[in-house]
């Protein structure tokens, strides 16, 4: 087994792809989030930065889904 | 013969499609009003089809329907107590697997069900393949293909819906949760139908799901119920947090174990979307080609409208002055030619803009970009405390505060809407320009440039303060999180940009219309009686009143005339101008006018300031207030914007002055 490390999904580069682990965000983003696709298990790339480097364009279930870092910093992942 | 009736309710994800496929049903016959109670737009419309009356409404675009908005609210309601014969829902063939979520939503409410599948040629054409047979059979529902954009697939669906119709069978298809949430499921289904006053239409599975998942809207619908208290224990004896990850990731699975079978999809290659996008948000080019793009539609919108505002505006006036020639006696002649009309003036002169905006926003969030213009501002719009989404209707503002705010609309959050349309007002719009000019070209020479510029910054800089101090106070909170799907870039159907354009016009008309005719025939009786007083003048109402708020508006350098030419301004800001026209007896001259001011030793270069100041923040004019009323639909949030708007006015004006004062001014 290669040692997986588990992150938060702020830290993907630009063309990396992960898996979600767990989502840690709290209140009403948590269901959003949650409505949106970001579920355990699910795949997870980055696209790229918004031009002000925030928020970010994530390709999730074949589409894109655009969050900020703030939310993405609670939502953990294991880098692929 | 009689004919039947069907009623069918369409859902579906944003971006869709859904309305283009409304649109291509229905056609002209559509209706469009607000959900009672609330700000969202109900659009409905009826189709004749063989022996049919078929009723369509147009449920608000959601991704899902839990309480997050009240867009989803206002959709689940629907579907639960109006019982629609049938729920059509459309999904992006494209983009099925997130789609098929709020499919799992749909069936839990128990409704029948059928399913458009639109744009199958996007799919088709990046190489998905769907398998129409095996989703019917896994889902349990019917599923009809269509092209709504070339009206492909419309008689196929229409028939199909009549099909159901006849059957009237119902297909209860559950997703199961696993056996801890089954057995809390159980419990409180169990607790709750002990309830026998309980409102029936609602299932109860569902509602138990849904206070599982921490529903607030769900849970205040049963909170007098007399059981309560007993199902509130429950909830309170589990992870709540967990459980709502947990069913979210039941329904997700659910998904997943049926997906592969009805839907090969194409490897990930790159679409034209994904190339546009590698260009329209890049690093370097996102910026100016979005700020060109604003420029565009800024120009577009107000340039554009020019003319045709000039137009209207002669025509009224115009048709004023043939009037009143016509009419006796003449207080008729006055009451019609410049109350009414000039009042009618005053309303349509705003639809042109209003038209061009909504014309263009359409085809900008038709194309997919105005979700991009989001993404782009959002991190300097966050900075001060506000969403992506409000950075276009503040822009607008620039050029007219009544569509800008119209503007707000796409933002979905309650509160990060009205602090949007509460800070729009301060932001310089075209009407306030005459005022600095002519203040500004009299007072201040060849400073005239600078003094103008710096009076919008002062807007925009009040209006980031304002934001910061609502966001503090009252509307608490941060923006809204930033979770928004950046759908791929079509190109626009110009019909359903035609229509939203009408809708939204007429709207305007119809609701903020009677407001601020209503707001010009009160300043007109105030300038014109008692009876007989020249119109406007020292000895009418407007003249008391000018003298009566002189006391209160003295501290910021300002004489009575200064507070009567402020009291016409509330009709419209350029009318300031001529108001001070008519008070200083120098008519339309405004070189005849500048003389004046500058022989007037009870205005001074610093009043003169301050009073461009007061003229920018004060209330806003009439139309703003009555697309202010019409937008929150709160008298409350009108009479804020108003006082919050004067006292802002009042103390920038007062610092301003005693300031410059202070320094020896």
């Amino acid at each position: 087994m290669v040692d997986i490390q588990e992150t938060t999904l702020d830290t993907l580069e630009p063309g990396e792809k992960a898996r979600i682990t767990k989502v840690r965000v709290k209140g009403a983003a948590r269901r959003k989030l949650f409505d949106m696709g970001m579920v355990a298990g699910a795949d997870i790339e980055l696209v790229r930065n918004a031009p002000l480097g925030d928020p970010m364009d994530y390709r999730i279930k074949g589409y894109h889904l655009s969050i900020r870092k703030e939310e993405a910093s609670q939502i953990f992942i294991n880098k692929l | 013969m009689e004919k039947r009736e069907i009623k069918i309710a369409l859902t579906g994800n944003p971006n869709v499609g859904k309305t283009t496929l409304f649109n291509a049903l229905t056609g002209s016959r559509q209706h469009v009003g607000n959900w009672p109670g609330v700000t969202v737009e109900k659009k409905s419309g009826r189709i004749s089809y063989k022996e049919y009356d078929i009723e369509v409404i147009d449920l608000p675009g959601t991704y899902s329907l839990t309480a997050y908005s009240m867009d989803e609210i206002v959709a689940r309601d629907f579907i639960i107590e109006e019982k629609p014969d049938l729920v059509i829902q459309v999904v992006d063939a494209s983009n099925l697997e997130r789609n098929l979520y709020l499919t799992t939503q749909l069936m839990e409410l128990g409704s029948q069900m059928l399913i458009v599948l639109n744009m199958c040629d996007i799919a088709e054409e990046r190489g998905d393949r769907i398998y129409i047979d095996k989703m019917q059979e896994l889902l349990a529902t019917p599923v009809i293909t269509t092209v709504a954009t070339q009206k492909k697939g419309i008689c196929d669906l229409l028939d199909k819906v009549i099909e159901q119709k006849q059957i009237e069978q119902h297909h209860g298809h559950e997703i199961g949760y696993g056996n801890e949430i089954e057995e809390k499921i159980l419990e409180i289904e169990k607790v709750l139908s002990e309830d026998e006053t309980r409102d029936k239409r609602y299932p109860l599975r569902w509602v138990s799901i849904r206070l599982l998942e921490g529903d607030s809207n769900v849970r205040q619908k049963i909170s007098d119920s007399p059981v309560y208290e007993r199902a509130m224990a429950i909830i309170d004896s589990i992870d709540q947090e967990e459980y709502e990850a947990e069913i979210a990731d039941k329904r997700y699975l659910a998904i997943n174990t049926v997906f592969p079978q009805m839907c090969t999809r194409a490897n990930d290659t790159l679409t034209k979307s994904d190339m546009i996008d590698r260009v329209l948000t890049n690093k370097y080019l996102g910026i100016p080609i979005f700020l060109a793009l604003m420029w565009g539609a800024f120009e577009l919108t107000f340039a554009f409208a020019t003319p045709f505002m000039d137009m209207i505006d002669i025509a009224a006036t115009w048709f004023a002055d043939y009037v009143s020639s016509s009419l006796h006696p003449d207080w008729l002649a006055s009451l019609v030619g410049d109350g009414i009309i000039g009042g009618v003036g005053a309303v349509l002169v705003f639809v042109p803009n209003i038209f061009i905006l909504f014309f263009l926003l359409s085809l900008l969030e038709g194309s997919g970009y105005l979700a991009r213009a989001a993404f782009i501002m959002d991190k300097l719009m966050y900075k001060i405390g506000m969403h992506g989404k409000s950075f276009i209707p503040m822009l607008m503002g620039f050029g007219c505060n009544v569509p800008a705010i119209m503007a707000a609309r796409s933002i979905e959050d309650d509160k990060d809407r009205l602090i949007t349309i509460l800070i729009v007002p301060f932001v310089s719009c075209g009407a306030r320009l005459p005022i600095y000019v002519l203040f500004a070209g009299t007072f201040f020479g060849r400073q005239a440039g600078t003094v103008i510029f710096a009076m919008y910054i002062l807007g925009i800089l009040i209006a980031i303060i304002s934001a910061k101090l609502l966001r503090g106070t009252v509307v608490k909170g941060k923006p809204a999180p930033f979770i928004m799907e950046l759908p791929p870039y079509r190109v626009p159907t110009f019909k359903t940009s035609v229509i939203h354009m009408w809708d939204n016009g007429f709207m305007y008309i119809k609701k903020a219309g009677s407001i601020i005719l209503v707001g010009v025939v009160v300043i007109w009786i105030m300038a014109s009686f008692p009876w007989g007083v020249e119109y406007g003048s020292e000895a009418s109402y407007v003249g008391s009143l000018g003298h009566a708020v002189e006391p209160l508006l003295k501290p910021l350098g300002f004489d009575w005339k200064i507070s009567v030419a402020l009291i016409f301004g509330l009709v419209a800001k350029e009318i300031v101008v001529a108001s001070m026209g008519v008070l200083y007896g120098a008519g339309d001259n405004s070189e005849a006018l500048s003389e004046r001011l500058l022989a007037d030793p009870g205005i001074t270069a610093l009043s003169s300031l301050s009073l461009m100041a007061f003229s920018l923040l004060y209330m806003p004019c009439v139309a703003t207030v009555g697309v202010i009323k019409k937008e929150t639909g709160s008298w409350k949030w009108t009479m804020f914007a108003i006082i919050y708007g004067v006292l802002v006015a009042w103390i920038t004006a007062f610092i301003i002055y005693q300031g410059g004062r202070l320094l020896g001014y």
